[in-house]
């Protein structure tokens, strides 16, 4: 790194250009995943089941492939048997066996909506026709829908191989915990510290309480689509909307089992993701369609498949208990938490502990955390993912605390904030962070300070943690002939982050931001880059940017020497220009020197790979919400007033991309809060696989959301960067949970806070005060 | 399989005359028979927006639409907003607002806006919402949308209509983005 602490007279970060792909954004032009044509291209369609948990006895495709229109049909017979390997995938871990099972069920359909067969034909009407015509016949097993089911002794098995481990012997065959039997618990997480029966002897108030949160979907705009080219000579490209296009490269081969070398993926713009697209669906069994048909095959999924078969997050069971002096110390925590992994391991149950209570010094604690296999669609990360849900339970009892306390809940979390130092909950200190600053900011700000009345009206607030992501990332900067320049990176940019790219070079080299192009490469014209996830992107790519951007500048001073017939170290720049320390010759601007670089070697072209760290060694993200709401007692509707979210950000690179990231997250929270959930019946059939009943917030549903920047700087990056993309996710729920106390004196334990749960919740309380009252008399 | 029947309409100006199932909604007419890519299919059930268009003047959700009704039809899509190289008021506020962020439901965004502003050229905040709330965004909390559009009804109530900022002003955007911005944070 050429500089090791952030300086403040920047010329270009900070500022709020207008992004590089905008005008293709908004005139039609930019073009999405299911935007690809290819001539010949046929259209493919998936099979899905019908049942949440069946045994396929049989599947006969004779009548669909005499269909006129269909070219082929895929079935896991045509799926090589895939062992299990573990893989990390941004913040989350693969086992590509499972990953093979999800994508195309082989033997038993683990949920409603798994994918049995996949149809190409010559459209989509036809290919849809053809997949009615496939026949299969199932044995219907019982489903079991909740970790608080699945985890009961006599429970129906999904995995007959699962065995539940402690999460630091997952790999270690034979090292189950407890019995060698069958388990729907496949992993199991602890962390420790104190003495849990002596922190609660300390405590003068101690709160006890189990909630649930209801399984909730990304809900990007965007279906998933995949448009495959199995080419004669082996060679496979896939276009489609992905976060991570080398992700896609990876996994399609390992459960293709071809060589990755022999997959370019090209990823095209992305209409969303928050996690939802850092696997793989179709992309496979496009891939194996075309194979088998010989032409290029595009998939798009409707959105009652997107809601049925694509990663929602974990819905989850938690328990919580907490004391604390009447001073408002914490004086022990013990949390219980059960994370639904949809149909195969891998729920974010371990990142769930690992954050909940992270902004907290909490000296006694014990926090023991399960992923649990149930009959629904197989997780994948959702922004922040485990952390919302973890926060929801203990941010709530907080709440509850500093009210026993009679301390304001912000106070309360001030004199329990973690800092530079503090042991996280899962053992590593932390370096330099900003929750406390962000506190401070709701503390100071208008919103906090203002009066809220009126009936049935409250105002919570809340605070969260999550990690930043490391991880790998590739960026080359090129110096054109004009003195212009391009930054290429395999970052997809999912919400604005080219023109974050095009400001760190421009910084750097000090040209106009307009000057530089940011372009995202497929995987063969970049070095490999992980995910857009993680909230890396700004951060990870960023400082490869960077160091790219500063490997150009070396090479210019180098040439500007040789025409000076100088040393490179008697080169200085600065201002945008370069100039020889020394003699009077008169400087030049990049521009002037990139005219005169075929004459002193050719091209120059900065290049950077770095590994920027594991998921949150590289930097943590903190973020406090407040919240207004206005409950109506009649109906359980709530209205959110208003709502302010301070988060560190470390550096706003470009402040408007920042505030979005933020206000985007709060809106999410909004929603898991309120109006989102999946219904399943008793049968486990999803009953809302559309968005008129998956009720997303619509900007009738919201306030304007202030954003509050806190810069406090972090000391692993060079612009001292934090991401920004996820934490502000984790607060709201628990924010509206105890603003709706603050309103009507309803504490709710249960996402989301929907009319039917909340009119419930406070005909209850009614009904027990009725009660109370007869039995006084 | 049913004949396809010819069509005749007027989209984006222009007299159209196209081959199309009668299954075939008017999205996928536009999107896979005329490559007008523009509009987005979201959800194929009218819920999320990302499709919307104006047929003679109201927006409408061309996936609830077939092809065949379109006949005779006037039909503005996404790609026909901006007036050649210079781009409609709508789509320079949401470029200067950053009111983008993935911008799959930019276009149904736009197109809605547009209409709203076509019909009530001095929205309040509250009709703004009103009139979108039939387009879903994910990644925005639609903060910076519904500031777009208050803007860009200011310059159309100051009788701007459309902006000269066809391509992206050079050296001035951040300057000019900035003091935008604080005028957009007056409106709220």
């Amino acid at each position: 790194m050429s500089e090791s602490s952030p300086h403040e007279n920047f010329k270009v970060i900070g500022t709020r250009p207008i992004r590089p792909d905008g005008v293709d954004k908004v005139t039609g032009r930019a073009l999405y995943g299911a935007d690809y044509a290819l001539p010949g291209m046929l259209h493919g369609c998936v099979l899905r089941s019908p049942y949440a948990h069946a045994r396929i006895k049989s599947i006969n495709i004779a009548k669909a492939l005499k269909h006129p229109g269909v070219k082929a049909i895929v079935t896991a017979e045509d799926f090589p048997v895939v062992k299990g390997v573990m893989a990390q995938v941004g913040e989350l871990i693969v086992n590509t066996h499972y990953l093979s099972l999800n994508i195309m069920a082989r033997e038993k359909v683990l949920y409603d909506g798994h994918a049995i067969a996949a149809v190409a034909a010559t459209s989509r009407h036809i290919a849809q026709e053809a997949v009615e015509l496939i026949e299969v016949e199932y044995e219907v097993l019982e489903p079991v829908m909740t970790a608080e089911d699945a985890m009961k002794p006599g429970a129906p098995i999904l995995l007959e191989e699962v065995r539940t481990k402690l999460m630091e012997h997952r790999t270690d065959p034979g090292s189950q915990e407890g019995p060698d039997r069958p388990s729907n618990v496949p992993g199991h997480i602890r962390f420790e510290r104190g003495d849990l029966v002596a922190g609660f002897r300390g405590a003068d108030f101690i709160v006890e309480r189990e909630f649930s949160t209801a399984t909730v979907h990304q809900g990007y705009i965007e279906p998933q689509n995949a448009l495959a080219l199995w080419s004669a000579d082996g060679h496979v490209t896939i276009y489609c909307s992905t976060q991570g296009s080398f992700n896609v490269r990876t996994l399609t081969a390992s459960v293709l089992c071809i060589p990755e070398g022999s997959i370019r993926v090209v990823p095209a713009e992305i209409g969303g993701g928050f996690g939802g697209k850092t696997t793989v669906y179709l992309e496979p069994v496009a891939a194996l369609l075309s194979k088998k048909s010989g032409r290029p095959v595009k998939m798009v999924m409707t959105r009652a498949e997107v809601l049925r078969a694509t990663g929602p997050t974990s819905g989850t069971k938690m328990k919580v208990k907490m004391g604390a002096t009447r001073d408002g110390k914490i004086t022990a925590a013990e949390v219980w938490l059960a994370y639904e992994a949809g149909a195969f391991p891998g729920s974010p149950f371990a990142p769930g502990a690992m954050c909940t209570l992270g902004p907290y010094v909490v000296e006694n604690l014990r926090i023991d955390s399960f992923d649990v296999v149930v009959n629904r669609p197989k997780v994948a990360a959702y922004r922040a993912p485990g952390s919302p849900a973890s926060a929801f339970a203990c941010e709530t009892v907080i709440d509850e605390l500093a009210e026993k306390c009679g301390i304001d809940p912000l106070e309360f979390r001030l004199r329990n904030g973690a800092h530079e130092g503090t042991p996280q909950p899962a053992g590593p200190a932390f370096k330099k962070i900003g929750f406390v600053e962000t506190v401070e900011a709701i503390r100071d700000s208008e919103h906090y300070r203002s009066k809220i009345d009126g009936p049935n009206r409250g105002r919570g607030v809340a605070s969260g943690f999550w990690f930043n992501g490391g991880l790998q990332s590739s960026a080359t900067v090129n110096i054109h002939t004009d003195g212009t320049v391009s930054v290429v990176t395999g970052s997809v940019d999912i919400g604005g982050t080219r023109a974050v790219q095009a400001m760190i070079a421009a910084e750097v080299l000090g040209v106009a931001v307009e000057d530089v192009r940011a372009l995202v490469a497929d995987t063969d014209s970049t070095g490999h880059t992980d995910v857009t996830g993680g909230s890396r992107i700004a951060l990870a790519t960023g400082m490869a940017v960077y160091e790219a951007a500063h490997d150009a500048l070396t090479q210019l001073k180098t040439r500007a020497a040789k025409l000076w017939e100088k040393k490179p170290h008697e080169v200085a720049f600065s201002d945008g220009a370069f100039t020889a320390i020394g003699n009077g010759v008169p400087p030049l601007t990049l521009k002037q020197l990139a005219t005169r670089l075929a004459r002193t070697g050719g091209p120059v072209t900065g290049r950077a790979t770095l590994n920027a760290g594991a998921v949150g060694a590289v930097g943590n993200a903190f973020a406090t919400v407040c919240v207004d709401v206005e409950v109506d007692p009649d109906t359980g509707k709530v209205r959110i007033l208003r709502c302010t979210i301070a988060q560190d950000v470390g550096r706003a690179l470009h402040p408007s991309y920042v505030e979005g990231q933020m206000q985007g997250a709060m809106a999410q929270g909004i929603g898991w809060a309120l109006s989102e959930e999946y219904f399943y019946d008793q049968k486990g059939v999803l009953r809302n696989s559309g968005l008129l009943d998956y009720r997303m917030p619509t900007c009738l549903d919201l306030p304007m959301i202030e954003a509050l920047i806190v810069e406090v700087a972090n000391p692993n990056h060079p612009l001292g960067v934090r991401g920004v993309g996820e934490v502000g996710i984790v607060p709201p729920m628990a924010a509206v949970a105890n603003a709706i106390y603050r309103a009507i004196g309803v504490r709710m334990t249960e996402l989301p806070m929907s009319p039917p749960h909340l009119l419930k919740a406070i005909l209850d309380r009614r009904n027990q005060a009725v009660t109370q009252a007869a039995a006084a008399d | 399989m049913v004949k396809k029947v010819i069509v005749e309409a007027t989209i984006n100006g222009d007299p159209v005359e196209l081959l199309c199932e009668p299954r075939q909604s008017l999205l996928e007419v536009l999107r896979d028979e005329l490559e007008l890519t523009g509009s987005k299919e979201g959800c194929l059930t009218g819920d999320c927006g990302a499709c919307t268009v104006i047929v003679d003047s109201r927006p409408v959700c061309s996936c609830l639409m077939l092809g065949v009704e379109a006949a005779g039809k006037n039909i503005t899509t996404v790609e026909g907003l901006a007036t050649g190289a210079t781009l409609h008021v709508l789509q320079q506020k949401f470029l200067e607002h950053a009111s983008l962020q993935c911008g799959i439901c930019t276009p149904g965004f736009l197109m809605s806006a547009k209409s709203l502003l076509d019909h009530n050229p001095t929205p309040t905040e509250a009709d703004i919402r009103y009139a979108l709330a039939g387009n879903l965004c994910r990644c925005t909390g639609y903060d910076k949308i519904v500031k777009a559009v208050i803007d860009a009804a200011k310059h159309v109530a100051d009788g701007v209509g459309t902006t000269h900022h066809g391509k992206v002003p050079r050296k001035s955007a951040s300057e000019a983005t900035r003091d935008m911005l604080g005028k957009g944070e007056e409106v709220k």
